[in-house]
């Protein structure tokens, strides 16, 4: 145990923004290899070109797993191919020891007129896998795969969450890797099976090396013990802290603001306080159990009679997470007719977990419900709770001990 | 604990180091063979599942060519020399062993295309695909041959002892089909101009072979025929088949020895520009 098994040196990959330009690059490093010169020439970039990847650097050892994040196009995918060998390096070199498996595209080779079963020994041999080991595993992939009533029927016939079931189950049974390669794909099928995925390989992950390409912080501050985040082709930061990378991430994160409705209200202004201290969004992460307030400018025009307010607050996935009615002490929404207003609306503990979050305000006039205004990506801000937990609200709770029995 | 297999990838050409390449081709050619073996399997028995004619349809395209060029003859529309076997037996033997070269000569592209998918995303041995697709057009001509054989006996043509020498002839034309074939596999994975224009000259190249006409006796077009690298191979198989003495059989052999030494160049060439057309490609 412990031995490294990868090593990665001064790695670099130019890709091509022209199509014509790149399959004319093509056919000419086909040539020069064919001529016996050296890949990417003297590491200069030809008209068109960037770097994908640029001096990557880094040494992994047995027993650890690299969370490898960065936003879309960072390099992320580019730098895992060459790792597999799929794409030659440009410049520096990579040394690998050992077996390596990924479990990358799964299902493929799967050809939809034929059977599962028959399946099942296509792929295998596609992962170099034997007819004999096949045969000796098939009803553990089956079983784990669950689809033993729809194994001899063809593959066309299955839903989308059957198939990749399938192909997640023939190579995470048969594959033993060295040095393995996950690409997103932990988010498989219904959430039953998506924690057995993670379950078999949390148990791959500590006998080998591993690297795990994900924008589920979740996963990767549950699996890895190491974070290179990547940006522009470049390493920004590798760290064994995970949480500080997984904060330097969310810091790269930005929510677009966008204005839509009629127009007929207007956000002037919105301020997030926390216990009278006003919070920007510059500022660093805010804790998971902070109190917040919000301070909120808002316009109605002449023309409306009535209109209700909304808040929400989204996070890095656009998904809303929380959503705050405006409403008195009734509890019913409050009407505002036209003019301008200043609402203080506090919104408690946020109780959020790590993460990067916009407000959503939304102004909807009462009669219709004409959207009148309705702004997003505002405000944006940090939360950093201390473990990172599945779910986007965290809501610690106190528990009360009603019995024990300490016999069991 | 056994020792670790290192892997190590740089810039470098592989020319660089000819032994170490050397000895990796050798080792993914086994490597994929079992691998060749279930492609062959899976594409084969999704071609034919699919279908409701399933394995005429190996031999409904060189049929309707025969029967138009019977037709074309009967009534005058072109006017033939004479062959020395029955015409309608010439033509649907040329057009039978023609059909089998184009097999060969389409599969690796055809095939190396449908896997683009699998050639982004998985490194598994490349040469895989090619063996696969030879696979795929030797069982196809094995069923065109069979048919072949009973058609020529429903004709009254009754092969001899030289029949025995026919499978020679036909892996020569499936030699010769995949040598071209591979050859053109690396452009025509980047430019798909290849593919659109391969059926355009083979069908000109067709003309220009003793297929469906007789060797002209001739002209500049009988100096064409005779140095067509295809006329030899379409000949002799056929002369084979059909009992007669072959004419060709020093160019034939000439042919098939160069075709060898192309076939190693060519995977090579494959070898080496497939991770460059993988990275074109996209995935």
């Amino acid at each position: 145990m412990g031995e490294t098994l990868i090593k990665v040196e001064g790695l670099s990959k130019k890709y091509c923004r022209s199509l014509k330009k790149s399959m004319w690059y093509g056919m000419r490093d086909v040539g020069s290899e064919l001529l016996g010169r050296r890949h990417g020439a003297d590491g200069s970039l030809r008209p068109d070109e960037f770097w994908a990847v640029k001096d990557v650097n880094f040494e992994l050892k047995r027993g650890e797993c690299l969370g490898l994040i960065g936003q879309n196009g960072a390099g992320k995918t580019t730098l895992l191919r060459m790792l597999n060998g799929l794409i030659k390096p440009d410049q520096g070199r990579i040394e690998m020891r050992g077996k390596v498996g990924a479990l990358i595209a799964l299902g493929a080779g799967f050809n939809p007129i034929l059977t599962g079963r028959e399946n099942i020994y296509v792929n295998a041999a596609v992962l170099g896998m034997s007819k004999q080991l096949v045969d000796r595993k098939i009803d553990e992939i089956i079983d784990f795969a669950e689809i033993r009533d729809f194994i001899n029927s063809p593959v066309q016939t299955y839903s989308s969450g059957m198939s990749v079931r399938l192909g997640f189950a023939i190579a995470a049974i048969l594959i033993e890797p060295d040095i393995l390669f996950l690409d997103e794909v932990l988010a498989v099928g219904d959430i039953g099976f998506a924690i057995k995925c993670l379950n078999t390989v949390r148990g791959m992950t500590n006998k080998s090396a591993v690297i795990f390409v994900s924008h589920n912080m979740q996963q990767i501050s549950g699996f890895c013990s190491r974070v290179i985040m990547m940006a522009h082709g470049m390493v920004s930061i590798d760290s064994s802290n995970t949480s500080e990378g997984i904060d330097r991430y969310y810091d790269l994160v930005k929510h677009a603001e966008q204005i839509s409705g009629t127009g007929e209200a207007e956000v002037l202004s919105l301020t997030l306080t926390s216990h009278g201290k006003i919070i920007e969004t510059e500022d660093s992460a805010i804790d998971t159990s902070a109190e917040l307030t919000v301070l909120l400018g808002l316009r109605i025009h002449d023309s409306i009679t009535g209109a209700n307010l909304v808040i929400v607050i989204r996070n890095d996935a656009e998904m809303p997470i929380r959503t705050f009615p405006v409403c008195n002490s009734e509890g019913e929404d409050i009407v505002y007719s036209a003019g301008e207003y200043l609402v203080e609306i506090p919104l408690g503990p946020i109780e959020l977990n790590s993460g990067r979050y916009a407000f959503v305000v939304a102004i909807s006039d009462v009669s219709s419900g004409v959207i009148l205004t309705r702004v997003q990506g505002l405000h944006q801000f940090r939360v950093v709770s201390e473990y990172n937990y599945w779910s986007p609200g965290v809501s610690p709770r106190v528990s009360r001990l009603i019995s024990i029995n300490d016999n069991t | 604990m056994s020792e670790l297999r290192i892997t190590i990838y740089t810039p470098d050409s592989l020319l660089a180091n000819p032994v170490s390449m050397g000895r990796e081709m050798l080792r993914d050619l086994a490597a994929s063979m079992q691998l060749a073996w279930r492609l062959t399997v899976r594409d084969l028995s999704a071609q034919y599942r699919q279908t409701f004619l399933g394995f005429f349809w190996a031999i409904i395209l060189p049929l309707a060519n025969t029967l138009v060029w019977i037709f074309l003859s009967r009534s005058g529309v072109v006017n033939l020399s004479d062959t020395a076997l029955p015409y309608p037996v010439y033509v649907f033997t040329g057009t039978m062993l023609w059909a089998i070269l184009m097999d060969a000569l389409n599969a690796p592209l055809k095939i190396v295309t449908a896997s683009k998918n699998m050639l982004a995303k998985i490194n598994f041995p490349r040469e895989s695909l090619v063996v696969a697709g030879i696979c795929q057009t030797i069982v196809n001509a094995l069923i065109k041959v069979a048919l072949l054989l009973v058609a020529l006996l429903a004709m009254g043509i009754y092969p001899d002892w030289s029949v025995l020498l026919f499978p020679i002839g036909l892996i020569s034309l499936i030699l010769v089909g995949t040598v071209i074939g591979l050859a053109l596999t690396p452009v025509g994975l980047l430019y798909t101009d290849v593919g659109k224009a391969i059926p355009l000259l083979m069908q000109f190249l067709m003309y220009l072979t003793p297929v469906v006409f007789a060797m002209p006796k001739s002209g500049i077009s009988a100096t064409l025929f005779q140095l067509n690298p295809m006329t030899p191979l379409i000949l002799t198989a056929r002369d084979w088949l059909t009992g007669y003495t072959p004419e060709f059989l020093g160019y034939f052999v000439l042919v098939n020895v160069v075709a060898i030494i192309l076939l190693f160049l060519f995977w090579i060439v494959f070898r080496l520009a497939m991770p460059i057309l993988i990275e074109r490609m996209g995935s």
